[in-house]
């Protein structure tokens, strides 16, 4: 039997007083994304064209090393914002929701992680 | 998970079929969805053929007919006849709207008419709208100031003041938008939904109401605002032509203005 009056089950737990910061960064970050898939978009395209020596090079040009860097952190902080709220959205499981929220940042973390290791190491060590 | 098909006992038979009477020519057939929970039976769709000729123009009109002539069980919400009260909201040709401003010459040869989608249903177009209108009830919709009314007059307003609120006034709460939105349907239970949120925006933008910030830090929340994904269901189907996807915009950029 559950008592609680329906106003009392709108208000639910009050408001976060939060989101805006999310809501916003995912904007921002997508619009910074533009110009650098354009700028990355024609490159992937030549990749299968191309050997090992050139894309290590390609890497290593200092303009092109910043532009990887960059697309790597904003992609990713894009994706983990977005896919936040996919989650949030479909899944009603409070337990499976947070799970999966946590996991998926992890992962994407160590996806991010793992592109600047690799980039970095390019760009110092050749 | 989101709800993507219906539960078994909700899936929509086939129902009983009502000719039309003899001699009628100018002949229009409505489904109408039935439930009846008392019955304990799943949801049917009902045949009626109307006689246009002898039915007033709008869709409203015919569903009065056919509980006034054909089946009187048939149940819905009905008031003004005229698009002002809101409670005629029903789904018809998989559209909301309201049935007394819907012309049936504006509908498809074949007429399917569904309560407001992913409601509870208490019975035929009849949905439970108890939520909703808590929804409502949360964001306080009424004047609230710290500064005591004149003595002599009401509180002021400019012209200009005024017409911020023209867009956002008219909203009658039918509840059209609300249902026909995806994130309400998976998150009603905690996102607030297009109408209630366009009434909040309604008070915010209110230049006599003194709780602006109160109301903005009501809202900012992952939940009660930002389920909105800009999926426009909501302008695509109000009855009155507002846009609460605007007014929804309007207090994310409040939002961001007041941290800047």
């Amino acid at each position: 039997m559950n008592y609680r009056s329906p106003l009392a089950r709108a208000r639910g737990l009050g408001s976060a007083k939060q989101g805006t910061h999310e809501w916003w960064r995912q904007r921002v970050t997508s619009i910074a994304l533009i110009p650098l898939i354009f700028w990355l978009a024609p490159v992937v395209v030549s990749l299968p064209h191309a050997d090992y020596e050139q894309v290590v090079r390609w890497i290593a040009t200092p303009w092109n090393s910043i532009f990887l860097l960059s697309f790597i952190i904003l992609v990713f902080y894009h994706a983990t914002l977005g896919l936040q709220v996919v989650m949030e959205d479909y899944i009603h499981t409070e337990w499976l929701k947070m799970l999966s929220i946590l996991g998926m940042k992890l992962v994407f973390s160590f996806l991010a992680l793992a592109s600047l290791y690799a980039t970095l190491r390019i760009v110092f060590m050749g | 998970m989101g709800l993507f098909s219906l539960p078994k006992n909700s899936t929509v038979k086939p129902g009983k079929v009502y000719s039309a009477p003899e001699g009628a020519t100018n002949v229009r057939r409505f489904e109408i969805y039935r439930y009846d929970p008392e019955s304990g039976e799943n949801p049917r769709l009902d045949v009626f053929e109307v006689d246009l000729d002898r039915c007033g123009p709008m869709v409203l009109d015919a569903i009065i007919k056919v509980k006034n002539e054909i089946d009187s069980t048939l149940a819905f919400r009905r008031s003004c006849r005229e698009g002002v009260c809101g409670s005629c909201a029903m789904n018809i040709d998989g559209h909301n709207t309201l049935a007394c401003t819907m012309a049936i010459a504006d509908c498809r040869e074949v007429i399917r008419i569904y309560p407001l989608p992913h409601q509870p249903v208490i019975k035929d177009l009849v949905p439970d709208q108890t939520h909703f209108f808590a929804q409502y009830a949360s964001i306080r919709p009424w004047i609230q100031t710290q500064t005591p009314p004149p003595a002599d007059r009401e509180r002021l307003q400019s012209k200009e003041e005024r017409n911020r609120l023209t867009g956002y006034y008219e909203c009658i709460l039918c509840a059209c938008c609300s249902t026909a939105c995806p994130s309400y349907w998976w998150n009603s239970e905690r996102y607030l939904g297009p109408a209630v949120l366009l009434q909040a925006y309604r008070w915010i933008v209110d230049s006599r109401d003194e709780n602006t910030g109160e109301r903005l830090d009501e809202l900012e929340d992952p939940f009660k605002l930002y389920r909105c994904h800009t999926i426009m269901n909501c302008t695509h189907v109000c009855p009155k032509n507002l846009n609460p996807a605007k007014a929804i915009a309007e207090i994310k950029k409040l939002l961001i203005e007041r941290q800047r």
